[in-house]
C-alpha cells in the first residue's frame, strides 16, 4: 500500500473523520446522574423513573450479580473498560414527546442528521427514536393500536403495562445470565417493548433507532418483545454514534417470547464509533413450530461482543442467525450465534460473514448446542470470512454440544483473501482498486444484506463503501 | 486521427520466469488483427501484460497509445484509455450483480475523469441500453440481475465477454479464445455480433485457435507467436494456412526457437525441474 493511500483511508475512517461524529451540547440535559455505580446511583436512578418496589429491588440485586461475577477474560480485550468512569444514567429531555415538532431543537438536529424524518415519512409505522436513556419521540399507526399491538419504550410499559410486562421481564434472560446481563438489570433504561396479540401479523417493519450522545455515557436499552401465537412481526433498530475520546460502553439486553406458530424476525445493524465497547446479550425462546431470526450486521465499535441466541423449546421450532461483522482499524467484532436445540424436531441455520481490514479484528464465536431430550435436530452453521490484507485477522471458535447422536450438525467454514483475479477483472473494465475492493466486498455480503429492508440494505452498502474508500493498495 | 497501440520489444516476466521476449506489434484502430500460436506460446501473457496484470511484470520494452507509454498505469487507467480484454477464463465475482457491475464500468469509462463516488451514468438510459445490447446477443435479460459469471455455463461466460464489449466500446479489444466453449451456434451468433460491433472506431486482435471467428471478422494481418515472440506476419491467408497444416511449418521455418520452445516444455514436466518435490 503506498503512503499516501494509507493517509487517505486513515483519515476516511480515522476517528476525526467518523460520518456521524457530531454532538450537541451536554449542558441541556435535564438531569444526569453523577459517574460511576453504586446502591445509591441504582436507587436514584429507579427513584427518578417512578418505579415501582419490584423493579428497585430487581435492579438492586442485579447489582450485587454484577459485582459478583467476574469479567469475562474470552472474547475480546475489557481491561481498559472502567465501570466507575461512565454516566450510568442521563435524561435528555423531560417526558415523552408527543409529535416531531415538540421535540427539543438539538435533538432534532442530531436526528436531522441521521436521516431519521425521512425515514418516517417514508412507511415506518412506529419511529421509537432514542436519545440517551429515555425514548423522546415516538408514534405509533393508530391501526396497530387498534389490533392491541402494543410498541412503546420500556419505561412507559413497565408503567403502563404492569401485569403483561412483570409476567416475562427477566424470564428470558435473568440477571444472573452473565456479567453484562447483570449490569442491564440494574441499570436499565429505556428500549422497545412489543406485544403483539394472537393471530396479528404486521406486515411492515416497526423501527426504532438508537444513539449514544453523551461523553462516558453507557447506554443500557432493554428490549422486550413478546409474539403471541400465530402472531408475526419484524423489529428493526439501527445504531450510530457520536465521537468522543474516552471510552464508552453500550450494553443492552434484547428478551424475545416468540409463541407456538408466531414470527419474529430481529433485525440489527449497529454502527459504533470507534470507541465504544458494545457488549450485548440477545436471547429469543422459541415455541412450537414457530420461526425465530436474528439478522445482524455489526460496523464499528472498539469492541463488539454479540452472540444472538436462540432456545428452540418445542417440536417444530426454527432458528436462523444472519450476521455480518466489519472490524476496521483497532476494532474487534467477536460475534456470532448460539442454537440449543431443547425440543425435538428442531432446526437452526447459521450464517455468518465477516470482513477484516486495515489490522481489524474478527471473530465467530458460536455455539450449537442439543440436549438429551431433542431427537432429530437439524443444524447447519457457515461462516465464511474475508480479510483484505496481512494486517488483519479472523478466527472462528464454533462450539458444539450434542448429548445424543440422531442429528445432523454440519459446519463449514472458509477464510480468503481478496483475490487478485477478481480485482483485475473488474479493474479492466475501468473500476479503480477502490471501487473493485468494495465492489468485491459488497457482493460478499449480499446474501445477507439482500434480506435487510431496503433503506438498510442501502445504508449498509454505504457504510460498506466508504469504508472501502481508497483503503486497498 | 485513428489511434495506434505500440508494442516494442515487450519482454515480461511471470513470478521472475520470462515468457515473452521482445514481441512487436502495432494495431491501428479499425484494424482486425488474428494472434495465433500454439499452446503456451505466449498469446494470453500478452494479452494480460497489455491490459495490466499486476503479475506479468514489463522487464523490457514499452507499451504505448498515440506515443504515450502505458507501461506503468493501473488496469483501469487503461480501460479508460480504450482498452479491453475478452478474458480466456472469465472471473466470478459472487454476489455482484452483471447490470450494478456494468453500469459502474460503463460510468467509469465512457467519463474518464470520473472521481469515485461520483454520479453514475442515468439509470433509464443504461437499461435501455443494456436491454437492445442483450437482445442483439441472444442474452436472457435475466442475466442482468444474474451474480456476475456466478454458475454460468463457459459458453454463457463468453457470451458476457462480448456483451461487455458491446458496452464498453473500446478502441483496442483483445478477444482471448473467445470462441472456444462456445456451441456451433453460439460461435456464428458472436462472430456476427463481434463483426457489427468492428468498423473504424475499433480495432479487434483475435486470438483463437478455429477459423470461425475470422471468416466473419476477415483480419488484415496474422500474427504467429512461438515461445514469447512474434516470429511470423501475414495476411488472412496465413490464419487459414495454419488451421489447416498446424504449426509443424512454423517450427521448421524457426529452429532455433522451435528448440527454446522445446527445452521449455520438457522443463515443465514432471520431476523434470531440479529439485522438484516427489
Ligand atoms: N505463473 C507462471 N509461472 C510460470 N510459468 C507461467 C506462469 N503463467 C504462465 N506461464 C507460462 O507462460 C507460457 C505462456 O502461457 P500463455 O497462457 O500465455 O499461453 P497461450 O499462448 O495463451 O496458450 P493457450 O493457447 O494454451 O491459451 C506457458 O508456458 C505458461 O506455462
Ligand atoms: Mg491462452
Amino acid at each position: 500500500m503506498s503512503t499516501e493511500l494509507k493517509t487517505a483511508f486513515e483519515n476516511e475512517v480515522g476517528v476525526g473523520d467518523y460520518q456521524y461524529g457530531f454532538h450537541d451540547p451536554i449542558d441541556k440535559y435535564v438531569f444526569t446522574a453523577r459517574k460511576g455505580l453504586d446502591r445509591d446511583i441504582v436507587a436514584q436512578i429507579s427513584e427518578m423513573k417512578g418505579e415501582p418496589a419490584w423493579m428497585r429491588e430487581f435492579r438492586l440485586h442485579a447489582l450485587e450479580i454484577f459485582f459478583s461475577k467476574p469479567m469475562p477474560h474470552w472474547g475480546g480485550n475489557l481491561t481498559e473498560l472502567d465501570f466507575q468512569n461512565i454516566h450510568y444514567y442521563v435524561k435528555a429531555s423531560q417526558s415523552q414527546e408527543k409529535s416531531w415538532d415538540d421535540v427539543p431543537e438539538d435533538i432534532r438536529k442530531t436526528y436531522d442528521r441521521l436521516g431519521i424524518p425521512e425515514a418516517e415519512k417514508k412507511h415506518l409505522a412506529g419511529v421509537k427514536a432514542q436519545y440517551e436513556s429515555e425514548v423522546v419521540y415516538g408514534s405509533l399507526q393508530e391501526d396497530l393500536a387498534k389490533q392491541g399491538v402494543i410498541f412503546t419504550d420500556t419505561d412507559s410499559a413497565l408503567r403502563d403495562h404492569p401485569d403483561l410486562f412483570r409476567e416475562y421481564f427477566g424470564t428470558v434472560i435473568p440477571s444472573g445470565d452473565n456479567k453484562f446481563a447483570a449490569l442491564n438489570s440494574a441499570v436499565w433504561s429505556g428500549g422497545s417493548f412489543i406485544y403483539v396479540p394472537k393471530g396479528v401479523k404486521i406486515d411492515f417493519p416497526l423501527q426504532a433507532y438508537f444513539r449514544i450522545n453523551s461523553e462516558n455515557m453507557g447506554q443500557f436499552e432493554r428490549t422486550l418483545i413478546i409474539v403471541d401465537e400465530g402472531a408475526s412481526v419484524h423489529y428493526v433498530e439501527g445504531c450510530t454514534a457520536p465521537t468522543y475520546s474516552s471510552e464508552s460502553l453500550h450494553s443492552a439486553v434484547v428478551e424475545i417470547i416468540v409463541k407456538r406458530n408466531a414470527r419474529c424476525r430481529y433485525t440489527t445493524i449497529q454502527n459504533w464509533s470507534n470507541n465504544v465497547y458494545n457488549l450485548v446479550t440477545k436471547r429469543a425462546m422459541a415455541y412450537g413450530d414457530s420461526l425465530m431470526e436474528w439478522v445482524d450486521g455489526n460496523l464499528g465499535s472498539r469492541l463488539t461482543m454479540k452472540y444472538p441466541a436462540i432456545y428452540l423449546m418445542e417440536p417444530g421450532a426454527r432458528g436462523e442467525t444472519l450476521s455480518i461483522a466489519f472490524a476496521g482499524p483497532g476494532q474487534h467484532q467477536d460475534a456470532g450465534a448460539k442454537m440449543v436445540h431443547c425440543a425435538p424436531n428442531t432446526y437452526s441455520r447459521i450464517i455468518s460473514k465477516s470482513i477484516s481490514k486495515g489490522g481489524g479484528r474478527s471473530s465467530y464465536r458460536g455455539l450449537a448446542k442439543v440436549v438429551k431430550g431433542a431427537a432429530s435436530c437439524k443444524s447447519n452453521v457457515v461462516c465464511d470470512a474475508l480479510i483484505l490484507d496481512s494486517a488483519s485477522r479472523s478466527d472462528t471458535y464454533p462450539y458444539i454440544e450434542i448429548e445424543r447422536d440422531d442429528v445432523t450438525i454440519e459446519h463449514e467454514a472458509s477464510v480468503s483473501k481478496i483475490s487478485e483475479e477478481q480485482l483485475f477483472y473488474l479493474m479492466s473494465r475501468g473500476l479503480t482498486e477502490a471501487e473493485a475492493a468494495s465492489m468485491i466486498v459488497t457482493g460478499f455480503i449480499e446474501p445477507l444484506v439482500k434480506e435487510l429492508p431496503m433503506e438498510y440494505a442501502v445504508e449498509m452498502n454505504k457504510l460498506i463503501e466508504l469504508q472501502m474508500e481508497g483503503s486497498v493498495g | 486521427m485513428a489511434s495506434l497501440l505500440k508494442i516494442e520489444n515487450l519482454c515480461v516476466a511471470v513470478d521472475d520466469k520470462l515468457i515473452l521476449k521482445g514481441v512487436n506489434l502495432e494495431v491501428r484502430q479499425g484494424e482486425i488483427h488474428a494472434l495465433m500460436g500454439p499452446n503456451g506460446s505466449g498469446k494470453s501473457t500478452l494479452a494480460y501484460a497489455l491490459m495490466g496484470h499486476p503479475k506479468y511484470e514489463i522487464v523490457e520494452g514499452n507499451i504505448s497509445v498515440d506515443g504515450a507509454s502505458l507501461n506503468e498505469l493501473e488496469p483501469d487507467a487503461r480501460a479508460r484509455m480504450g482498452l479491453f480484454l475478452a478474458f480466456q477464463y472469465p472471473v466470478t465475482i459472487p454476489g455482484v450483480k452483471v447490470a450494478d457491475f456494468l453500469r459502474h464500468a460503463v460510468s467509469n469509462v465512457r467519463n474518464p475523469n470520473r472521481k469515485e463516488g461520483e454520479g453514475l451514468i442515468p439509470m433509464r438510459d443504461f437499461r435501455k441500453e443494456l436491454k437492445s445490447r442483450m437482445e442483439e446477443l441472444g442474452i436472457d435479460l435475466e442475466f442482468a440481475r444474474r451474480y456476475l459469471n456466478d454458475g454460468f455455463s463457459g459458453g454463457e461466460k463468453k457470451r458476457m465477454e462480448i456483451l461487455q464489449l458491446a458496452m464498453l466500446r473500446p478502441k483496442f479489444a483483445i478477444l482471448d479464445e473467445t470462441d472456444s466453449g462456445l456451441d456451433s451456434d453460439a460461435v456464428r451468433f458472436v462472430s456476427e455480433a463481434i463483426s457489427r460491433l468492428s468498423g473504424p472506431d475499433m480495432a479487434i486482435v483475435i486470438i483463437t485457435h478455429h477459423e470461425r471467428l475470422l471468416e466473419f471478422n476477415v483480419p488484415q494481418q496474422t500474427h504467429v507467436m512461438l515461445a514469447g515472440r512474434i516470429v511470423e506476419d501475414g495476411d488472412a491467408r496465413l490464419a487459414h494456412e495454419l488451421h489447416d497444416q498446424g504449426y509443424a511449418g512454423i517450427r521448421a521455418r524457426h529452429p532455433a526457437i522451435a528448440a527454446e520452445e522445446q527445452e521449455e516444455t520438457a522443463a515443465r514436466q514432471p520431476g523434470a525441474a531440479v529439485g522438484a518435490r516427489g
